[in-house]
């Protein structure tokens, strides 16, 4: 039982035969293009990301320009604004953060984590990432298009997403609504992969309570997005629909330049419903991850037992749970019976007990420990702050007396940013950070890690914190142009100017990260096997990167929870997850 | 080996009752359910999104036939078919009903007959199946034209709002869509079963895997999924 062959020496216990076999690459196009193996995967999901994500990232530089230097770039008019906005936010939530959690940690983390060969789909494994790169592709071709990208925010709320006047109206709409489909699509063929692999195909030994945070995260993201995805995608199909065939499903009877649209009797709020039923539980499909990954950092590099593990299992669930019946709070102004205002500020709140556990365990896991301030640990750390930050002014705006006012202000913007833009941001930094020298057996260069850390962390706050103090002013978000508005000081401007040349410095910070990634590659310190002494299997693979098939002949067995870390009495202060219990001396 | 991986569930007497059998299956190693090979996981899974896209649709269609402040068309009188002279409301939409749940039947006795080994009456089962699912979608494309000639459009209709031929094209098109897909699988499958690659164990075109006689019953559960969402269509959009 305990020794588990593959392939030829027989079949799994548990499990059919022919469900071990892999499909192994016969060409070079197979082993590195069209490949299934989940590890290439993750490194083109993440690549794709990273790239589409860059562009993001210029497009907030644009909006700086504007918001610090109104009216000294004469290429950025209100419609390109709104465009650039709109393009932001969307790539950065769902193009970016979704796909490099979930395609590209999960691809790579879950099959060796839980010891696992693959994923157990390989082949639609592979069709989930080709069918999110064209996703990516339709999306980038909406710049090209005639009229430019949508520009009706990232929330896309009609109907003025779909009438003349918005940009992008004659094909970005019809262009990000496509691609949010095919997105839809190809995520859904990754994320059965991902929760039947978690459930289904774990080492011998690993229980789902034996299992590292990161995949409790991933895992959870996963059911979540799985279950939330559909309301976007139903949305999408019948705004579609509304703007292509004519339907009236979010269309009221509008009048349009005095003349009467043939549109009638749809309510738009139906569709700030399905949006926000995905967009909320999008916030955590994006945290999730970024907890459980986190908590196995610091438990490495505070060289401690995670604190509290079973209640931060649960709290991930809890949140999980609870994301459901949230998404309204994002509605406040758009009115709403004052007792669903009451429900949905109470569900609301009642989220911050199981992220307060959570804030909680990490501080504990970090008292009194062998605290290693590596890169990935610095970005640990720093989500915790972030988040922190992030989730108070998340209190604030979860009650609906105190949204109302502030929800049209760059109030809203500071904390959804620090929240899931900058404290999701960090931990994908420390993750690669963390994880690089398993994918390409070298180390990220330190100093250029620091220097790009420092930069990073300071950089966010500078930018982020003087934003809440400009929305308590009253400096309204989404507006191209706030000169001249009588209630809000001149002061404003000056420190908008401030925020921008702070976002100049920190988006070029990012040029160092990327040519840290590439001059790494071939002339990083080889880093071993188990770089970190990490206990978790990732570190335990017989070849490093990691062969197709991940463990050689046999399967690892799996003996212990994944944070036993500095036990007393073991020969080293890491007892990895395959080591029996009489090889750990004292240990067991 | 004697190293134990896992501690010894606690025994009782007696066969393990429900909930301990559950609890047991979840706090297990490799495996939440026990027993269920990756493809029916997966399947199942999958059915849980799919029943979400399905409850957004139908939700969707709800909220705007409340929203809308145009009366909504009469649907006994809308699904009527004129058969020797009289008006038989919604006499269509029973076949086809009829037609879906049957084919229902079908698939379960070819899943039976797949698990015993019975190789053309899988087939032909699995083909029966797929022939009530085809007989659907034409009669489904016969209510589309009818519709169509009488002058319903998505965006517009005579007899009152607009959202009625608006919800109407776009859900049971997109249960139309499942059902198509359902009878292609259903065809595929049904070919690989007459043809005995489960039991030579043949590997397939696109994945390079073996496939066995349970993908009859994983194909089975998309179909009865598929049958089960319309009769949820059928109450709420024909009856109310």
């Amino acid at each position: 039982m305990v020794d588990t062959p593959i392939g030829a020496a027989g079949p799994l216990p548990g499990s059919e035969p022919d469900e071990a076999e892999l499909y192994h690459p016969h060409s070079w196009l197979t082993r590195y293009v069209f490949s299934q193996d989940a590890k290439v995967i993750a490194i083109q999901y993440s690549g794709t990301a990273l790239a589409i994500g860059l562009v993001a990232l210029v497009l907030s530089w644009l909006i700086r320009l504007q918001l610090g230097f109104p009216g000294l770039f004469p290429f950025l008019g209100p419609a390109e604004y709104y465009q650039i906005i709109t393009m932001h936010g969307m790539i950065m939530v769902v193009y970016l953060l979704t796909a490099v959690f979930l395609g590209g940690f999960g691809n790579y983390l879950i099959p060796l984590m839980i010891g696992a060969r693959d994923m157990v789909f390989p082949y639609v494994n592979m069709l989930s990432y080709w069918i999110y790169l064209l996703a990516v592709l339709v999306l980038v071709a909406s710049f090209f298009a005639p009229g430019g990208p949508t520009g009706a925010g990232w929330t896309l709320y009609p109907p003025q997403a779909i009438l003349s006047g918005t940009p992008g109206q004659e094909w970005g709409i019809v262009l990000m609504l496509a691609s949010l489909i095919l997105f839809i699509i190809g995520f859904t063929m990754g994320g059965v992969n991902y929760v039947v692999t978690v459930l289904q195909a774990r080492a011998p030994g690993m229980t789902l309570m034996r299992m590292p945070l990161t995949i409790w995260g991933i895992f959870t993201a996963t059911v979540l997005a799985l279950l939330a995805f559909p309301a976007l995608f139903v949305g999408a199909v019948m705004m579609l629909l509304d703007r292509l065939l004519g339907t009236s499903f979010f269309m009221p009877m509008i009048i349009e330049a005095g003349q009467r649209l043939h549109y009638g009797g749809g309510t738009p709020i139906l569709f700030q419903h399905l949006f926000w039923f995905f967009g909320h539980p999008e916030v955590y499909i994006v945290a999730l991850p970024a907890f459980g990954i986190v908590s196995d950092l610091i438990s490495t590099h505070a060289r401690k037992n995670i604190f509290g593990y079973r209640m931060m299992v649960w709290a991930i669930i809890a949140i999980g749970g609870l994301s459901f019946v949230v998404w309204a709070h994002h509605m406040y102004v758009s009115g709403m019976n004052p007792y669903f205002g009451f429900f949905f500020a109470t569900t609301t709140l009642i989220i911050a007990v199981p992220t307060a556990i959570k804030v909680y365990n990490w501080v504990l896991t970090l008292w009194r420990g062998d605290i290693h301030l590596t890169v990935p640990m610095l970005f640990a750390i720093a989500f915790i702050v972030t988040f922190l930050n992030g989730g108070l002014t998340g209190l604030f705006l979860g009650n609906v007396v105190v949204d109302v006012p502030l929800s049209d202000t760059l109030f809203v913007v500071a904390h959804f940013h620090m929240v899931m833009g900058v404290a999701p941001i960090l931990v994908i930094f420390g993750g690669i950070y963390h994880w690089y020298p398993k994918v390409t057996g070298r180390m990220l260069d330190e100093r250029l890690g620091l220097l790009h850390f420092w930069v990073t962390f300071l950089g966010a706050y500078l930018i982020f914190f003087p934003m809440h103090y400009l929305g308590l002013l009253g400096v309204p978000r989404r507006y191209f142009e706030t000169t001249g508005l009588g209630f809000i000081p001149a002061s404003a401007a000056s420190l908008n100017a401030f925020i921008s040349v702070v976002a100049f410095v920190v988006g070029a910070a990012q040029v160092v990260f990327v040519a840290n990634l590439i001059r790494s590659l071939r002339h990083g310190v080889p880093a071993g096997g188990n770089p970190w002494h990490a206990t978790t299997l990732e570190w335990q693979t017989p070849d490093t990167p990691p062969r197709h098939g991940n463990w050689g002949a046999r399967l690892p067995v799996v003996y212990r929870w994944p944070y036993d870390y500095s036990v007393p009495g073991a020969a080293e202060d890491f007892v990895p997850q395959n080591q029996p219990a009489h090889a750990a001396g004292a240990a067991s | 080996m004697t190293e134990t991986v896992l501690p010894p569930l606690p025994t009782v007497d007696g066969p393990p009752s429900r909930w301990r059998r559950f609890s047991g299956e979840w706090a297990a190693d490799r495996q939440a359910f026990a027993g269920a090979s990756w493809r029916k996981a997966m399947m199942w899974i999958f059915l849980l999104s799919d029943t979400f896209v399905f409850g957004c649709f139908l939700i969707g269609y709800m909220t705007v036939r409340m929203s809308t402040t145009v009366p909504w068309p009469n649907a006994s009188e809308v699904f009527a078919l004129e058969i020797g002279g009289t008006e038989l409301p919604l006499i269509l939409i029973a076949i086809m009903t009829f037609v879906l749940i049957s084919s229902s039947g079908t698939m379960a006795m070819a899943v039976a007959q797949g698990y015993k080994r019975n190789r053309r009456a899988t087939a032909l089962l699995m083909l029966a199946t797929a022939v009530l699912g085809a007989t659907f979608v034409g009669m489904q494309a016969f209510e589309w034209t009818k519709l169509i000639r009488e002058g319903v459009r998505p965006w517009t209709n005579s007899w009152g709002a607009h959202q009625f031929g608006s919800t109407f094209f776009m859900i049971t098109g997109f249960h139309g869509t499942h059902v198509t897909i359902g009878v292609i699988v259903l065809a595929i499958v049904a070919r690989k079963v007459w043809r005995g690659d489960f039991d030579v164990g043949r590997r397939g075109f696109f994945t390079s895997q073996r496939g066995g006689y349970e993908n009859v019953e994983i194909a089975g559960l998309y179909w009865h999924f598929v049958d089960l969402v319309w009769v949820f269509i059928f109450a709420l959009f024909y009856l109310w």
